[in-house]
């Protein structure tokens, strides 16, 4: 009996030695200097955040292209690796270990957007890989890694920046706003920030005279702009997203609605399809930006980098414009490289010991980390748009529609009161 | 004339208007869901690529959407067809319907989706039409005609679906095939040309209602699954194979969302609705007009 299970055992051990021979010739010899430096991630290229997260991808690809032009890092070229994670998170944990055992990526980038991005941290936190986060918000909170780092410009204290801005330009108004509206989605983004709006407006002293927040998939908006109406706000902090600013937007102009100032955080006036859509009624409306062609933000290589981007842009279906997403997902990318020429390896650790040290110069400035990965200052822009006749999209390629009230550094203009509706 | 009563009649309004859209993106559903027994998860996916045909002929040749959707339902009744008869030849002819119906539509609603992305990209898109920008104006009511227009299309639509089943032998025989499918045999029909025909207008319907959605709000190719839950509640609410049932479902939902959104706050509307439809439910466990 035991004779007969040597026989069959036999063949199938000496088979199973000989294709862990052949695995471990393919897979274990050592990195060659040729071999390229490769850049793993997954990308949003279907599903609710994929216009955002294809454009992400070419501002990659085109410093991919630059980097590999001028000879790559370290004398390797430059290989991105990424799958698309259908803006769903729960395949964000498979895609991330596939990366890291399987493809044995060298570097990691995240996906795009703050749910995306959380599911992978366990997996990074647990290999010890730096994590360079594309556009989340206090995705670092929770997890507190120290080799976590931010590209998008919210300062350490994410929640807060967007309703700061907004209120530090209300506090110039006078005389000063007695009450205020807050309108915000109930979802992440408009519930983070209304919650925020809320300290800061009781701080100030303000009288608050509607706070609600709406479902996702709500239609029409009428009846919540009536409410607000009725409350008569000197102020309306607004906290949504694309589809719901427009119609909120429609329905403010519909009904009529008086006020001095509204805006804040409504996302989706930073995209080119929902500017030329709305046109002028987004006149005096407060929206925050990330980058506008604006003399005081004329950082080196920016405009460049902008009309490479929109002609590139042209015929693939994503944003025309791409002065939101794009330059800070091309920054995050140069931070990355120079990250590695400045450590010399890719040793992980060492890598995220350069970020933390350092300041790297970009197309979107110069950028320093604090020590929660997060930029050391925040640096959204309060714009109020101003100027818009029509609905054509070149307007938008100028400064003329953009005057930037918030911060002081980069002020190109005085706020303009009240909002009228048309 | 006080704020609230103001507030309320403006709310009622609304929720009219808004009504009439729903029952628009419904009416679909009650035909191939109430009638036809076919779990049509996908077909807030097809009223997107009705969305989406309306664009296109509005940018490309300078169309009304809403016209560029009546001009579109030969070719949305001519899907409909073709899928009905794939689905009836995989899966219905088999009694294998429940569950693998079930998936078949889920695919097909992913497919429906993957094939937008690929063809238009992910940005949102939308329309130009004079009447967007139009409010009209009496006294202290706000009618804007980006929501008039939609509801007077969509109370066209299902009127005129009314009289096709109520007074033509196709629109007869349709309503005949949810009751007795081999009762229908006895008067020389097919039961599965009937069901075929019936499943094409509902899908042609998703055409006008997608061009009525891309009026109201710009679209982008994933935003039909946020109607999913709406349209299947609207369509039992009314009572399954009722079209009036539809309408009122539809307007009936559409105002109480309305109203608590003015009063109450709007993240409670959904859960106003809904709960009416479980007290409806456990009432009138056939729907309102259901029989």
């Amino acid at each position: 009996m035991n004779g007969m299970v040597q026989t069959l055992v036999r063949p199938t051990r000496r088979a199973l030695l000989a294709a862990a021979a052949a695995v471990a010739l393919f897979a274990s010899g050592p990195a060659h200097a040729a071999d390229p430096i490769k850049i793993g991630f997954s990308m949003a290229l279907s599903g609710g955040l994929a216009a955002n997260g294809k454009a992400a991808l070419l501002a990659m690809q085109m410093w991919q292209e630059k980097v590999n032009a001028a000879g790559g890092l370290l004398g390797r070229q430059v290989q991105l690796v990424h799958y698309d994670d259908q803006s769903n998170p729960n395949t964000v944990p498979g895609i991330y270990t596939k990366l890291i055992d399987v493809d044995k990526v060298d570097l990691l980038v995240s996906p795009y957007g703050t749910n995306l991005m959380a599911p992978a941290m366990p997996i990074v936190m647990q290999k010890g890989f730096t994590y360079m986060g594309l556009f989340g918000v206090g995705v670092n909170d929770q997890f507190n890694y120290d080799r976590y780092f931010q590209i998008m410009p919210m300062g350490p204290k994410s929640a807060e920046t967007i309703p700061d801005a907004f209120f530090a330009v209300a506090k110039t108004l006078n005389p000063a706003p007695k009450s205020v509206a807050i309108v915000g989605a109930d979802a992440e983004f408009g519930k983070v920030n209304a919650d925020s709006a809320r300290k800061i407006a009781k701080a100030m002293g303000l009288k608050i005279v509607y706070d609600r927040s709406y479902p996702p998939s709500t239609v029409d908006f009428a009846p919540i702009v009536r409410a607000v109406q009725a409350s008569q706000p000197d102020l309306v902090f607004l906290a949504s997203y694309p589809t719901d600013t427009v119609g909120i937007t429609r329905s403010i102009h519909e009904i009529g609605l008086k006020t001095r100032l509204i805006g804040g955080g409504p996302v989706g006036l930073q995209f080119a399809a929902i500017k030329t859509q709305l046109g002028p009624l987004i006149n005096n409306m407060l929206g925050y930006e990330l980058y506008v062609p604006a003399p005081t933000v004329k950082f080196p290589g920016i405009e460049e980098f902008v009309a490479a981007y929109q002609a590139k842009a042209v015929g693939q279906g994503v944003d025309p414009l791409g002065l939101y997403v794009p330059p800070f997902i091309y920054a995050a990318m140069e931070v990355m490289g120079q990250a590695v020429t400045k450590t010399g390896s890719l040793d992980q650790k060492a890598l995220a010991k350069t970020l933390h040290d350092n300041t790297f110069s970009t197309v979107v400035g110069d950028v320093k980390f604090a020590p929660n990965g997060e930029w050391e200052k925040p640096r959204v822009l309060m714009v109020q748009y101003r100027n818009i006749t029509g609905n054509g999209l070149d307007q938008f390629r100028k400064p003329d529609p953009y005057v930037i009230l918030y911060p002081p550094q980069f002020k190109t203009g005085d706020v303009k009161e009240p909002f009228q509706s048309k | 004339m006080g704020v609230t009563t103001d507030l309320f009649i403006n709310a009622i309004i609304a929720g009219i208007l808004l009504g009439g859209f729903y029952a628009a993106v419904t009416i679909g559903i009650s035909i191939s869901f109430g009638i036809l027994d076919i779990v049509n998860i996908a077909h807030p996916a097809f009223v997107i690529l009705g969305s989406y045909i309306a664009y296109l002929l509005n940018v490309s040749l300078g169309i009304d959407p809403i016209l560029a959707s009546v001009v579109a339902l030969p070719a949305f009744f001519a899907l409909g067809m073709a899928v009905y008869q794939l689905y009836y030849s995989s899966f219905e002819k088999f009694g294998q319907e429940a569950l693998r119906g079930l998936a078949f539509f889920f695919g097909l609603l992913f497919i429906t989706e993957v094939v937008l992305i690929l063809a238009f990209g992910v940005d949102y898109r939308y329309v130009h039409t004079p009447y967007i920008d139009t409010t009209l104006h009496f006294g202290f009511v706000d009618i804007p005609l980006r929501m008039l227009v939609p509801c007077v299309v969509a109370l066209l639509l299902v009127v005129g679906l009314i009289i096709y089943l109520g007074r033509t032998f196709t629109g007869r025989a349709i309503m005949a095939v949810a009751q007795d499918q081999h009762a229908l045999k006895f008067v020389s029909a097919d039961p599965i040309k009937i069901k075929r025909i019936a499943f094409g207008i509902s899908i042609a319907t998703a055409s006008i209602a997608g061009a009525l959605l891309i009026v109201i709000q710009p679209v982008e190719p994933s935003v039909g699954r946020e109607y999913i839950g709406r349209v299947f509640a609207i369509c039992v609410l009314g009572g399954m194979q009722s079209l009036p049932g539809t309408l009122i479902g539809a307007m009936l939902l559409g105002i109480m969302e309305s109203l608590t959104a003015t009063f109450y706050g709007p993240s409670w509307a959904p859960a106003v609705a809904f709960g009416f439809l479980l007290l409806t439910l456990a009432f009138r466990p056939q729907g309102l007009f259901g029989r």
